[in-house]
């Protein structure tokens, strides 16, 4: 091929990008058809998400007290400053995905970093929560005890929230259980998406995407927007059930 | 020929930054209403506000973000089957949940 963008055929058809396939009338259709099974995928993770929330609604209903007294042991500082991070970094992919349509290589390639440092910081409080977790007893299987709900010490400034009875608290495992899962299932989404913005940065930056064949770009935002919806439902569901009490 | 010209004069729509500032603000917004609906008394109310205003994130995000606003028939429709089919899934076993003790008392 001579030119990198636009492929000369015979006489069939006139001039066409160089990455549309031939078995597609027109880019608009190739587009069409890759959203569409992106938008397929997404499906299949909602059914996946969709199984532990129903979860989540079921326990929640069974052992209410034993929710309320594990969510709030969830710093809400932690999860509000989260959840504006992710909402900043789906805001700066679809900066990037704008640049990725207008060709801008430079803001393309700005707008995957601040991305890649926003999904970094989230880990980086969810890490800094988990290890909270840990200390304070509350990762079921490993390192789990029900008494500090049985017996609830006050935190400094705090009054000490009201004690369960024995086999309540032992049901806070279930919802640390639930925890550990859905967050845990979020973190590693992020995880795997930042592998795929490292891929299309060093991509930006070789200039693979000056020629418009920006599908990846625009299929990954989609992917993204949806890791931040999953966590849109999860913070209110996990960090927020009850706090006046 | 013409064929082609007529699909590639519908071009996509490009969402400005404009409304993606928007909408990250609104999203920004909610989630601190979110966070303060959570420190009131509302009884049984407070999960429906917070459930409430997670859908209209959600909407926000899926509409804007992920361009459904603009997008086809054939992806508003894609897009509405998802839900439909996580409404259903979800509420036919709430419902065998909520019923599983009926006739037992």
């Amino acid at each position: 091929m001579d030119s990198p963008t636009v492929a000369l055929h015979e006489s069939s058809h006139g001039e066409h990008p160089s990455y549309q396939r031939h078995h597609f009338v027109s880019m608009a259709q190739q587009k069409e058809s890759a959203s569409f099974g992106m938008w397929l995928f997404l499906l299949t993770e909602i059914m996946f998400f969709g199984g532990m929330f129903t979860a989540y609604l079921v326990y929640r209903n069974w052992y209410y007290p034993a929710f309320v007294a594990g969510s709030h042991t969830l710093s809400i500082v932690l999860g509000t400053t989260n959840t504006g991070v992710l909402i900043t970094s789906s805001f700066t992919m679809a900066m990037g995905v704008w640049c990725a349509e207008t060709r801008r290589r430079g803001g393309l390639i700005l707008s995957l970093i601040l991305t890649l440092v926003l999904g970094l910081a989230f880990l980086g409080i969810k890490s800094v929560e988990y290890h909270e977790k840990w200390v304070q007893h509350h990762v079921p299987g490993l390192r789990f005890d029900a008494m500090t709900f049985v017996h609830p010490k006050a935190e400094p400034g705090q009054a000490a929230e009201p004690p369960l009875p024995l086999d309540m608290a032992q049901h806070t495992e279930v919802y640390f259980s639930l925890y550990f899962a859905m967050t845990g299932m979020h973190a590693l989404h992020m995880i795997i998406g930042m592998g795929l913005l490292v891929y299309m940065l060093i991509q930006a930056i070789r200039g693979a995407y000056d020629n418009g064949n920006i599908a990846f770009i625009e299929n990954f935002g989609l992917y993204w927007h949806f890791v931040d919806i999953v966590w849109i439902f999860l913070f209110p569901l996990l960090y927020l059930i009850s706090r006046h009490q | 020929m013409s064929a082609h010209e007529e699909h590639s004069s519908e071009e996509q729509h490009i969402v400005s930054p404009k409304i993606y500032v928007l909408i990250a603000t609104a999203l920004l917004l909610c989630t601190a209403l979110t966070v303060a609906a959570s420190y009131l008394e509302l009884g049984p109310w407070n999960a429906v506000v917070a459930l409430a205003i997670a859908v209209f994130k959600a909407s926000l995000v899926v509409l804007f973000f992920m361009h459904i606003k603009y997008s086809s028939k054939l992806m508003k429709l894609t897009v509405g089957a998802g839900l439909f089919t996580f409404l259903t899934l979800v509420g036919m076993s709430m419902s065998d949940y909520i019923s599983r003790a009926w006739g037992s008392f």
